[in-house]
């Protein structure tokens, strides 16, 4: 069976021309009209670019003009601007916006040569962490159909876990790549800041969003990050230096590698499951030569608040572009300039969107701005601070990714407050904007939870081989939900 | 009792780029509508601003020239709202850091200098153009315009007339004109003036002021102004309250009137943009700047009195654009730089009056500074005099070909043989005996009608110095 190949003996094999990226594709869009219908984890599929792209993709094989990645078929997040594709971001009010335009990461991966299955589905404009408030309904679990697949990448993480494509891409704001990654039993790194170009990418929180790679491993992850990041010059705040190879590093031994571990990460709160597995996970790391310290985080507890100050503030002003005058949702009969503003708007956003949109526009405005926005900002100074110290003390952080395995369908909808606790030990990542990542590393009531590795700036391709020798030691990313193998 | 006017100015210039501020489309005027309106400018979803660094230098050009303090860091704010020509429902501006701090420019009114202070000036994006009545009931958006790069430069609230506010307008469209950094177009939008006015009683503190936008002429500005001072004066003496608004100038009627009230006014709920990184200068891009700036009006107009010995009139009407003064100064070195002011005489006299009649700038003028100069020359070297030098001015408007060309062809050519002028001398002094009497009686104003009969005889082309030398000498013996 295809799909139990690895993406390293996908590309020996098409490169032997064993098999052809058109019989790999067609394999895949199989098992997504097969298995999706269940899962709801793809929002369009794409099978005629996907054919036309695995053909071009077999003649760069023939021709010799192949790279690793070339013919091997990937999942964007419904969040890329995929160039005459549906790109709706899960929105209704997108439900109609074809896209002129690919963004920079669905050009490059276009380059490698990765046909496109289709475009997967996500929390409402990347708000939320259970992939439920998609216009398009929830996305579930593979392992558990009871349970939310995490998010807002859950479309992503669902269809790696349950083979409906080898490699998918994902935008991680406040723990978007790494949870879901961690609830579905599969490696997903968010890279430094600036690492990955956001052009084309459909904005939620302009200074928090990044992109990065959804995988089974984290060796497929870095090879899927050097092809998916470069310096692009329409993105003001993508870093203007050479990408190292973060493959490079894969290989090397973990002697000597100092792993900080933060009190802060294993408090109230935690799942003792979680916590025991996390635990286990970093004895197994240290089998491998590295050795632990205690390190600190002090303002950790402030990350959770001064996130949803900031990226609220920053989604209220990015979504005002959604007003049904130049393309999107525009509500039918509008009677004056203000009935079209406000029902175009009222009726083409969800409620998780609405809350963010008021939250924010409440942030910045006159007589509030001092009191939230300014403070949230000193805050999430502070937190960066805090990873700053603990780098000098460590080379990594480790931690839990979530406090809790995948929760269940329904469960936290009707508390944004407890989901937004969900996501407390991401945040503070994405506050510094440190590069992190999520190895699958057990299960608890059956359900897949994962190591949160952080470290500093530009340390991706050490992140990615501790995750890479982690899996030559351990094979929780080899698993596979019974039903999907 | 007395009233005291309180005026400020913001100007919105236009910056004279290709491209927008955050993206590569062009900014020409005039284009088709949308036309000129990339991904960028149309607030799709996924796009994202990059600035235009064209834009840096010339805010700096304005800093340097209105001796401000430069803003070593800028950030670009968002200021939120929504209006259908606003595509992003934000409009990218500079807030708490803008490119150019305080700084002043002189004015002068009535023989008199003032300084007035320049508060700030920030770069800032254009929104597009709601055009209401092309379709009936429908508003159409034209977004050409959206993302077109501006300065805008707010004035202290320094200026106390409407002659001062109008006098400090004229010379923020000279400076950012010479500078090379606006068109200064006003029937095009390139320069907007936005005043705000009120009154007060002497030492009171500022009354309530009213703002008067979108006037595209500086008369118009000026009688704009005068009407509302009025308005405002008539309104609190009868006991009514000045309300803070926005009025639009009337032409026709002379009149402002109402067109929203600030309680209106959006909360615009600023903050730094995100997808922007503050932008740092550092002292070398200044001085980079520098080296590349012209020589700015004052100073010009001051060189030109002490260096080339003009009257400050000519000086000024010299300076009046960049255009003009590089004309000026192209012609006087094309004429050997020997008399700054016969080429200020012939640019400040024939020539104005003549592109003024065309309605010509400067710039379209069909007589080209190395023609004019071939005139002058002709001039300087007794060639022609001033009077045959109108007629040849006249041929060469209208495309006679060149000053030599002209003179040979109708043979205007000056007569300097003194042979040939005392013939004519001869001849005029044997026909009008009786005036040669009256004059060797003692009226020696007679001399005039004398050169005037010689010049005639000559058909203009005696050489008028000479005419009269000879004539004094044949009448003396």
């Amino acid at each position: 069976m295809l799909h139990t190949l690895s993406v390293k003996q996908m590309s020996e094999k098409l490169h032997a021309g064993e098999i052809s990226s058109v019989e790999l594709t067609l394999h895949y869009l199989d098992r997504i009209s097969k298995y999706d219908p269940e899962l709801n984890a793809y929002v369009t599929v794409t099978p005629e670019l996907a054919l036309e792209m695995a053909r071009e993709a077999d003649e760069r094989l023939k021709n010799g003009t192949a790279g690793i990645l070339t013919g091997i078929p990937v999942a964007h997040k419904d969040i890329f601007c995929t160039d005459g594709v549906k790109t709706s971001c899960s929105s209704k009010m997108l439900d109609n916006f074809i896209a002129p335009y690919d963004a920079h990461v669905v050009t490059l991966l276009k380059k490698a040569g990765m046909p496109i299955l289709g475009k997967t589905n996500m929390d409402e404009f990347a708000m939320g962490s259970s992939s439920e408030s998609s216009y398009y309904g929830p996305t579930k679990n593979p392992w558990d159909l009871n349970a939310v697949p995490g998010g807002s990448s859950g479309g992503a993480a669902a269809v790696i876990a349950a083979n409906l494509a080898p490699m998918a891409t994902g935008t991680d704001t406040g723990g978007s790549i790494r949870q879901p990654a961690s609830f579905c039993g599969i490696t997903g790194i968010k890279p430094t800041y600036g690492t990955v170009s956001r052009f084309g990418i459909i904005a939620y929180a302009s200074s928090f969003d990044q992109a990065g790679p959804m995988t089974r491993s984290a060796e497929e992850s870095a090879w899927m990050l050097n092809a998916m990041s470069e310096f692009d010059q329409r993105d003001s705040t993508c870093l203007e230096m050479e990408r190292p190879d973060f493959a490079a590093s894969l290989g090397d031994s973990l002697d000597g590698l100092k792993v900080g571990v933060p009190a802060e990460y294993f408090g109230e709160g935690l799942d003792p499951e979680v916590e025991k597995i996390v635990k286990d996970a970093i004895a197994e790391i240290e089998k491998l030569g590295a050795t632990t310290v205690s390190v600190s985080l002090p303002n950790k507890d402030l990350a959770v608040p001064s996130y949803y100050v900031l990226a609220p503030a920053e989604a209220s002003s990015n979504l005002s572009r959604y007003d049904g005058v130049r393309f999107g949702y525009r509500c039918e009969n509008p009677a004056d300039l203000q009935d079209l503003y406000k029902r175009s708007r009222a009726e083409g956003f969800g409620a998780e969107v609405k809350r963010r949109i008021m939250v924010g526009a409440y942030a910045l405005s006159a007589g509030y701005y001092d009191a939230y926005y300014l403070k949230a900002q000193r805050l999430r100074r502070m937190v960066r601070d805090d990873f700053t110290n603990a780098f000098e003390q460590c080379d990594v952080i480790m931690g839990p990714v979530a406090p809790t395995p995948a929760f269940n369908i329904g469960e936290k909808t009707d508390d944004p407050t407890s989901m937004y606790l969900a996501d407390l030990y991401t945040i503070p990542v994405n506050l510094g904007g440190f590069p992190g990542m999520s190895v699958p590393a057990g299960f608890a009531k059956g359900r897949p939870v994962g190591l949160h590795i952080v470290g500093p700036y530009f340390s991706e391709a050490k992140l990615l081989n501790i995750g890479h020798q982690f899996q030559q030691v351990t094979d929780w990313h080899k698993q596979v939900p019974a039903q999907y193998q | 009792m007395s009233w005291e006017v309180v005026i400020g100015l913001e100007i919105h210039a236009q910056l004279t780029t290709k491209s927008k501020i955050f993206s590569g489309a062009s900014i020409a005027y005039g284009a088709a509508p949308n036309s000129q309106a990339c991904a960028i400018d149309l607030g799709m979803p996924g796009m994202l601003p990059v600035v235009n660094h064209a834009v840096i230098g010339k805010g700096i050009a304005l800093g340097i020239a209105l001796n401000a303090e430069l803003g070593k860091k800028q950030v670009f704010d968002r200021k939120n709202y929504f209006y259908p020509d606003l595509p992003k429902g934000y409009q990218t501006t500079q807030m708490d850091y803008p490119i150019v701090g305080k700084g002043y420019l002189d004015i002068d009114v009535d023989g008199e200098t003032k300084r007035i202070g320049v508060t700030r000036a920030h770069l800032e994006e254009d929104a597009g153009k709601s055009n209401h009545g092309i379709v009936p009931g429908m508003t159409g958006i034209d977004l050409n315009r959206a993302g077109t790069p501006l300065l805008e430069i707010v004035s202290e609230p320094d200026l106390s007339s409407a002659q001062e506010a109008v006098a400090y307008a004229r010379k923020m469209h000279e400076l950012v004109t010479f500078l090379g950094i606006c068109d200064g177009n006003m029937q095009e939008g390139s320069f907007r003036v936005d005043s705000n006015v009120s009154v007060r009683r002497p030492g009171e503190p500022l009354g309530t002021r009213a703002e008067l936008k979108n006037i595209n002429s500086f008369r118009f500005i000026e009688k704009a102004i005068e009407f509302e001072i009025e308005r405002q004066i008539d309104l609190i003496e009868s006991g009514g309250k000045v309300v803070q608004e926005t009025r639009l100038y009337d032409s026709e009627t002379n009149t402002t009137r109402s067109m929203r009230t600030k309680e209106e006014a959006n909360d615009y709920r600023y903050f730094p943009c995100p997808d922007l990184l503050p932008v740092r200068i550092t002292d070398e891009d200044i001085d980079a700047v520098k080296v590349t700036m012209p020589e700015l009006p004052d100073a010009k107009r001051a060189r030109y009195v002490a260096e080339l010995g003009l009257s400050e009139y000519d000086a000024g009407v010299l300076t009046s654009s960049r255009a003009m003064a590089e004309y000026f100064e192209s012609l006087y070195k094309h004429t050997g730089s020997k008399d700054a002011k016969v080429c200020a005489n012939w640019i400040t006299s024939d020539l104005a009056g003549a592109l003024n009649k065309a309605g010509l700038d400067i710039s379209e003028s069909p007589i080209t500074e190395e023609m004019l100069a071939g005139m002058i020359t002709r001039i300087l070297d007794d060639t022609i005099s001033g009077k045959i030098a109108k007629q040849v001015f006249d041929a060469m408007w209208n495309g006679e070909g060149s000053a030599d060309e002209i003179i040979e062809a109708k043979g205007l050519k000056q007569i300097t043989d003194s042979g040939a002028i005392e013939a004519l001398v001869d001849e005029v002094l044997a026909a009008n005996p009786s005036q040669v009497e009256a004059y060797k009686g003692g009226q020696e104003k007679m001399l005039g009608y004398f050169v005037g009969q010689v010049m005639k005889a000559s058909g203009g082309q005696a050489n008028p110095g000479q005419v009269n030398k000879i004539l004094k000498e044949k009448l003396s013996s």
